[in-house]
């Protein structure tokens, strides 16, 4: 996808353009275990960077060092001028931080992953940023399809790809899941050009992280295919058993119409003929 | 009548010994009265009944035992009907609500729904000497029946037109509402793409921090809450132990469903009103997708078809109007009908479809893997006695063209008698 920086800072001038957010995380690879840029977090900067006439800033909280600074840059390498990095201490509950940050920024609809990849990753952050400011969120944004009179018309991405069109009333949080547009690469030279505005702010300890015992996940056991049968004769059914469906209907001798409606009937009660 | 069965020892051996002189005698009377099965004719000779001979076996079928060891076994009158042996529990007087908020995905209770019932009554049912109650709150239209299988004690159905379509912050101020009737002691919810949303929303409106991703939950006598969970943490590569919050978003298998208690299910009602909520998220409506562009695994309607169909114009056509995604059995795509990405199967896909159709499919068992967790199947095949019939919850014989000939028709006529309401309307 063709994309150049100018372009963005460009668009970042623009008077009564929509100010867009981003809140960015460290992610990690899957594999590898190397920081990077997660996923969703990228899949929202690329679907704000496709956003019409808006202005892009990017937010993050979080400890700063070479390591984590490697990963943000990530970001600023897909054609975005600066980060704004809010330094907090490693155990601090960012929550806070962020709050303030959005609050003084002109932001009118915010945009995050559905879930981090390091951490607790409870996925629950930008509920919580919606609840202090008191903002509407919606989550699983697939696009946003416009924006007028401080309302945006959108597009939510269900399970088995369906989609919903919502009306949200901004300034508005969204969360972007892996059904979002993939994100566009991350170029090196933007990404070491780019810059990070670093703020010191005050960190808000995170207590209850102590008591808490992280350790790498175990394997989850297998549930067993228990049966609970009264007789031998039923376990051994149950053991030596083809699959049969068990109660299923079979229609032998119908006209080809009857069998249709049959099917009809089934297929209205699940609800899947539109 | 009571259900013990009374044995008598000494009869018992009398009718193992062919010898006994009362062998006869007391066979017939341990067959419920029945003739007796020989006897000696009043001119010496031996006569025999062959409709007194043996015994009704636990199926209804009858067994013969020539050995003569199972004839004193048999219970006169026992009744053979399958009974529901699950246990009645009605709490009347919950010491504490336990409140689980199901999916309700396709208006049933999911698998996943039913572990967290389960889950639930784990919880709820610890103590004996104080148990809970699990009440589940329910929002929309459903078409579960069986919510006492599943566990539930008290259900709270918010049903009507302000039910209807996505209602998330409707949802949550009636949740909050529940929590300030009842104060449950612990909240569980599905961590799926529904019930994770409306669990967080939920905590951060109660300003409880919620553990996601949980996957097991155990008694542990030196956390504060009597319980300890493991959640999955940092994109699924930690788990982290801690005490179990008020608030949990439990992922599918956390525990094992219901399957030997019957519950109430008794319907409440909430006292107060419900919420007025300034509704700031719109529901425009579900938006119509292009059924072809939606993934095998993910699509929700899935008409597959196999060798059996002979007319692909006609199917490809079918699919069209029924608003299905199209799958396929090997056969079908080894033979080119149908492109690689739709064969359905150990080497295709998984699918997860809510209803899928087998037009013409044999079901060998490669096929029936990849369409284990669909829930219902429907089979179109000409031969009675196959696997897929056998698999189906309806299955049609007949010839797959015809059948879905006459089911175009019929859909295409719904969808007509729609339209004229729509413009009635
Ligand atoms: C290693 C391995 C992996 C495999 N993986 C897969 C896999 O992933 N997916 C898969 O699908 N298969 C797989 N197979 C193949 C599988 O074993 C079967 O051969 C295949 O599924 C059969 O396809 P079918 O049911 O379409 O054809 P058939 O077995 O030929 O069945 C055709 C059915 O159509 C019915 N029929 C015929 N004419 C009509 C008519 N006019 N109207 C209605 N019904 C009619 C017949 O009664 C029959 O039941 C695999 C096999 C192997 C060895």
């Amino acid at each position: 996808m063709p994309h150049d920086v100018s372009n963005t800072s460009a668009k970042a001038t623009t008077p009564g353009g929509l100010n867009v957010a981003v809140l960015v995380s460290i992610g990690r690879h899957p594999l590898t275990a190397r920081t990077r840029r997660a996923d969703q977090d990228a899949r929202a900067v690329e679907m704000a960077l496709t956003l019409q006439s808006a202005s892009v800033s990017l937010l993050h909280a979080g400890q700063q060092d070479s390591e984590n600074e490697e990963a943000i840059r990530g970001y600023l390498g897909m054609g975005i001028d600066s980060v704004n990095l809010i330094e907090q201490k490693p155990q601090a509950d960012v929550i806070p931080a962020l709050a303030k940050a959005l609050r003084a920024s002109a932001a009118q609809l915010v945009l995050t992953g559905t879930r981090a990849e390091t951490g607790e990753a409870s996925g629950i952050t930008p509920y919580l940023l919606a609840e202090a400011l008191g903002w509407p969120i919606i989550t699983g944004l697939a696009a946003v399809e416009k924006i007028e009179q401080g309302t945006a018309v959108v597009l939510q991405a269900l399970p088995r790809g369906k989609r919903r069109r919502l009306r949200i009333r901004l300034p508005a949080i969204a969360t972007v899941d892996s059904s979002a547009p993939p994100a566009r690469q991350s170029a090196f030279g933007p990404a070491k050009r780019g810059e990070l505005a670093i703020h010191l702010e005050p960190s808000a300890i995170d207590e209850a992280l102590g008591a808490w015992h992280i350790q790498p996940a175990r394997k989850r056991p297998k549930r067993l295919k228990i049966v609970k049968a009264s007789s031998a004769r039923d376990r051994f059914k149950a053991a030596a058993a083809k699959a049969d469906g068990g109660g299923g209907q079979t229609l032998t001798d119908v006209t080809p119409e009857q069998g249709a409606e049959a099917i009809f009937k089934l297929l209205k009660e699940e609800g899947v003929l539109r | 009548m009571s259900e013990l069965v009374r044995r008598d020892p000494r009869k018992a051996w009398i009718a193992r010994n062919r010898l006994h002189p009362q062998h006869l005698e007391v066979l017939a009377e341990l067959g419920g009265g029945a003739v007796a099965s020989e006897w000696m004719g009043p001119n010496g000779v031996m006569r025999r009944n062959p409709h007194a001979v043996g015994f009704i076996g636990p199926n209804g079928i009858r067994r013969i035992d020539r050995s003569g060891a199972q004839q004193a076994a048999q219970a006169p009158g026992r009744s053979v009907e399958a009974k529901d042996a699950r246990r009645h529990v009605a709490i009347d007087a919950p010491a504490f609500m336990v409140a689980v908020v199901p999916d309700m995905a396709g208006g049933r209770l999911s698998s996943h729904d039913r572990d967290l019932l389960g889950l639930a009554r784990q919880l709820a049912d610890a103590d004996p000497a104080q148990p809970g109650a699990v009440v589940a709150i329910v929002f929309g239209e459903h078409k579960e029946t069986a919510f006492g299988e599943a566990g539930i004690d008290r259900l709270i159905h918010l049903e009507g037109e302000r039910f209807s379509g996505y209602l998330p912050e409707l949802s949550v101020a009636t949740l909050q509402g529940v929590d300030r009737e009842m104060a449950p002691r612990y909240w569980l919810l599905p961590d799926s793409s529904v019930g994770g949303e409306l669990g967080r929303r939920l905590a951060a409106r109660l300003g409880e921090r919620p553990a996601a991703q949980v996957w097991q939950v155990e008694a542990d006598a030196e956390s504060a809450t009597g319980w300890r969970c493991t959640a999955r943490g940092a994109a699924g590569r930690n788990d982290i132990t801690r005490s179990l919050p008020r608030i949990v978003l439990a992922l599918a298998e956390c525990a094992d469903p219901i399957s030997e208690t019957r519950h109430a299910a008794e319907p409440i009602n909430l006292s107060h009103g419900l919420p007025d909520v300034l509704g700031r998220i719109e529901d425009m409506g579900e938006v119509a997708v292009d059924p072809a562009s939606v993934s095998l695994a993910e699509a929700e309607f899935i008409l597959s078809a196999g060798n059996g169909v002979k007319d692909w114009d006609s199917y490809h056509h079918a699919a069209e109007v029924l608003g299905a995604t199209k799958g396929a059995s090997r056969v079908a795509v080894d033979d080119g009908f149908m492109p690689r990405d739709r064969q359905v199967g150990a080497t295709g896909t998984w699918v997860s479809a809510r209803v899928y159709v087998a037009v013409g499919i044999s079901g060998a068992i490669q096929h029936l893997q990849g369409i284990q967790s669909c829930d219902k199947v429907v089979a179109v095949n000409l031969d009675e006695g196959c696997d897929m019939v056998k698999r189906a919850d309806l299955a049609v014989i007949g010839d797959a063209s015809a059948v879905l000939a006459a089911l175009v028709k019929r859909v295409e006529q719904y969808r007509a008698e729609q339209q004229e309401n729509r413009d009635a309307a």
